[in-house]
């Protein structure tokens, strides 16, 4: 088992998993923040911040590359907000044989709707600037948020997913007219075509015909580049982070994403579950509500009945943890208790750094 | 407002809000609270794995319509019935009914949708709230909710029947768009609930979301929910040793000191609650629905039936607003 001040020490890369609305980005910006307190060069890469923190981390409108935060701390801290086009526009350029291929795709409308419309592009844009990142600068600690996908597995996948649309099938059915493949072929491509014309009219598939046009030759270079930055993801200096909130339902979430997660060879090695509820004494709730039941209308029986109140979520909560922790195995458990306020500044990151990894 | 009048609004609610504010369950309470109205309702799900069947204590759902809850019981209750859209499965019925049957199993088959997805952005979309249209029109329930995919997406996600018409120009497409924004946009037909948790962020973003759905997309918004209030207990201001004198009881050792942190955690949870829920009536002028949180963190058939009495109790004490029409000026 590592703990999580470990593994802010010691590795490279940290990746925050987890449902929408646990606090991935909150607890993100925290590990960052670790890392540059142990004298590390760290950088957060946000995916979607609630605006105060990203006013905290300096983060004004999309940059696509990291601003350094000033703060009391021996290494450095930096954050940067992913910019999903951006980051795709560069990925093209990277691969495109001259300019004016890159310029053909980035103009193209079918292009530009990939970046919105396709389903884990983000993710996948995500997975590529960790990689950019880790391959082009000199920064020791890179700690990547995920987009909240209903999956939560998508950032895994979606290099390869978005390269098997690249290269898809349907890729060759669209090329075939401009290919004068086989004449058979042809007419049922066609025809097909036509179909598709008809629901949702013909420029819309001349667009896609351009752009797969446009793209010919770069498949190769984006598949090698997926696999490199899948292996990337399994690499001993990379470690995951699940975040989880104490809910049944996001923990229903969790622990179906640390299985996923050990069946893709990947180990969850801290897991963090925030906003618990408080706990006070070691009575149960059964018998704190019958103290106040038999006190019903006065200030005491309030008193119990509040009590009651949160020892009965609490000890839910644990309940609703205990099949997480078998599912993440020896990952280290880090219980954050629900503050009294949200956390949007730097100096509440440093408080919850303190809660989850002590002083 | 009487339940009846605040059912009878639109007959279709779209619920919306960000990741983890309880969206489903306040999909589940609504539909809860027209069935014990006497209203049938029908629950859509778009994203599946949402756990609302459980809160029924059933089994998963599927694409045909399944009932999560029978009426005619004693309380004379009326049915309440769930379904899950995909895109993939409303494409195939649309190309069927379209007389494309031939080439429909292919072009879904094939993952073909994922590119003619990306060609037209809010294809999919616009599929689910076809088939959304298409269930009101046949009037399959008194009341349609839809658990609409988490926030920022549900802006996209309503937005997608105008951006479409930008898009395609004409086809079968075109005109399943413009009957959409038809809908959406037809206030006696349809509204979108928010909903939010009583803290900053969520609370920030529900605004957000509700200026941007009535300016771009011309949405009627239905009074906003709440989630997750924490009910008035008294006492809690009151020192747990003069509380116990007061009745002449006597507290055991060290239970003063665990009664007095709750009642301070507990009050200083409630007065950010009530800074926020007054904010947010600040700076969003629509009713406001609260709902209870539930301290035992288990949503059953029970906690459903608990937060369907307290909507309904909280839809009586609504002021209709004097001017039908936009909420937000």
């Amino acid at each position: 088992m590592t703990d999580l001040a470990t593994l802010v020490r010691d590795r490279r890369i940290l990746i925050c998993t987890g449902s929408g609305g646990v606090g991935k980005t909150t607890v993100a910006a925290v590990l960052a923040m670790r890392g540059a307190a142990a004298g590390r060069k760290a950088v957060v890469v946000t995916i979607d911040p609630a605006k105060r923190l990203a006013d905290a981390l300096g983060l004004e409108g999309l940059q696509n590359s990291p601003s350094r935060i000033d703060g009391e701390w021996p290494g450095e801290l930096w954050a940067m907000m992913l910019d999903t086009k951006s980051t795709f526009d560069s990925l093209v350029a990277k691969y495109a044989g001259t300019p004016e291929q890159a310029a053909r795709i980035v103009d193209n409308p079918f292009y530009r709707n990939i970046s919105g419309a396709l389903s884990g592009t983000q993710e996948y844009m995500a997975m590529e600037k960790l990689y950019e990142l880790y391959e082009e600068t000199d920064f020791d600690l890179i700690v990547v948020d995920t987009p909240p996908t209903r999956n939560a597995l998508d950032f895994l996948d979606a290099p390869q997913r978005l390269t098997n649309f690249l290269d898809h099938r349907l890729y060759r059915i669209l090329m075939a007219p401009t290919r004068g493949m086989m004449k058979a072929v042809n007419v049922a491509t066609q025809a097909f075509l036509r179909t598709v014309s008809k629901v949702v009219g013909g420029d819309v598939i001349d667009d896609a015909i351009a752009f797969f046009t446009a793209f010919e030759g770069m498949e190769e270079g984006f598949q090698r580049r997926a696999k490199r930055v899948a292996e990337l993801l399994t690499a001993d200096e990379t470690g995951f982070v699940l975040v989880a909130s104490p809910r049944r339902d996001t923990v229903h979430e969790a622990d179906f994403f640390a299985r996923k997660l050990r069946e893709g060879g990947l180990d969850v090695e801290a897991l963090v579950v925030n906003r618990m509820h408080p706990k006070w004494g070691d009575e149960l709730a059964e018998a704190t509500r019958a103290r106040a039941d038999a006190f019903e209308g006065t200030d005491l029986g309030g008193l119990y009945a509040n009590l009651a109140d949160f020892q009965l979520t609490a000890s839910r909560e644990e309940a609703h943890l205990d099949g997480l922790t078998e599912s993440t195995g020896d990952a280290d458990v880090i219980r954050v208790p629900m503050l009294e306020s949200d956390v949007h500044d730097l100096e509440g990151l440093g408080r919850l750094g303190d809660l989850m990894m002590g002083a | 407002m009487q339940p009846e009048q605040f059912f009878a609004s639109s007959r279709v609610v779209i619920v919306a809000g960000k990741g983890g504010v309880g969206k489903t369950v306040v999909a589940a309470t609504m539909a809860r609270a027209a069935a014990m109205s006497g209203l049938s309702a029908l629950i859509v799900e778009v994203e599946g794995k949402s756990g609302l069947s459980a809160m029924f204590g059933q089994a998963d759902l599927g694409y045909h319509e399944s009932r999560l809850s029978a009426g005619g019981g004693v309380d004379g209750a009326a049915d309440i019935w769930a379904r899950t859209l995909t895109p993939d499965d409303a494409l195939l019925e649309y190309l069927s009914d379209h007389g494309l049957n031939r080439v429909s199993k292919r072009l879904v088959g094939s993952g073909a949708l994922d590119i003619v997805a990306t060609a037209v952005p809010g294809i999919k979309d616009i599929l689910i709230l076809g088939k959304i249209k298409q269930l009101e029109r046949d009037g399959v329930a008194d009341l349609i909710v839809l658990d609409a995919p988490a926030a920022g997406h549900a802006i996209t996600f309503l937005r997608a029947a105008r951006s479409l018409l930008d898009t395609v120009r004409v086809g079968p497409i075109q005109t399943q768009a413009r009957d959409v924004l038809d809908l959406l946009t037809d206030h006696a037909r349809c509204q979108v609930m928010l909903v939010t948790l009583p803290e900053e962020t969520p609370v920030n973003e529900l605004v957000e979301t509700a200026y941007s759905l009535e300016d771009e997309v011309g949405i009627g918004l239905a009074p906003v929910v709440v989630n997750g209030v924490y009910p008035d207990i008294a006492g809690l201001d009151v020192d747990p040793g003069s509380a116990a004198t007061a009745v002449g009881a006597a507290l055991r050792g060290g239970e003063g000191g665990e009664l007095s942190a709750a009642a301070t955690f507990r009050r200083e949870r409630t007065a950010l609650q009530r800074e926020q829920i007054a904010r947010l009536a600040d700076e969003l002028p629509l009713p406001q629905i609260k709902l209870p949180f539930l301290f035992d963190a288990e949503i059953g058939p029970d906690q459903v039936d608990a937060l369907a009495r307290a909507l309904l109790g909280e839809v009586e004490s609504i002021v209709p607003l004097p001017a039908a029409g936009s909420a937000v000026p």
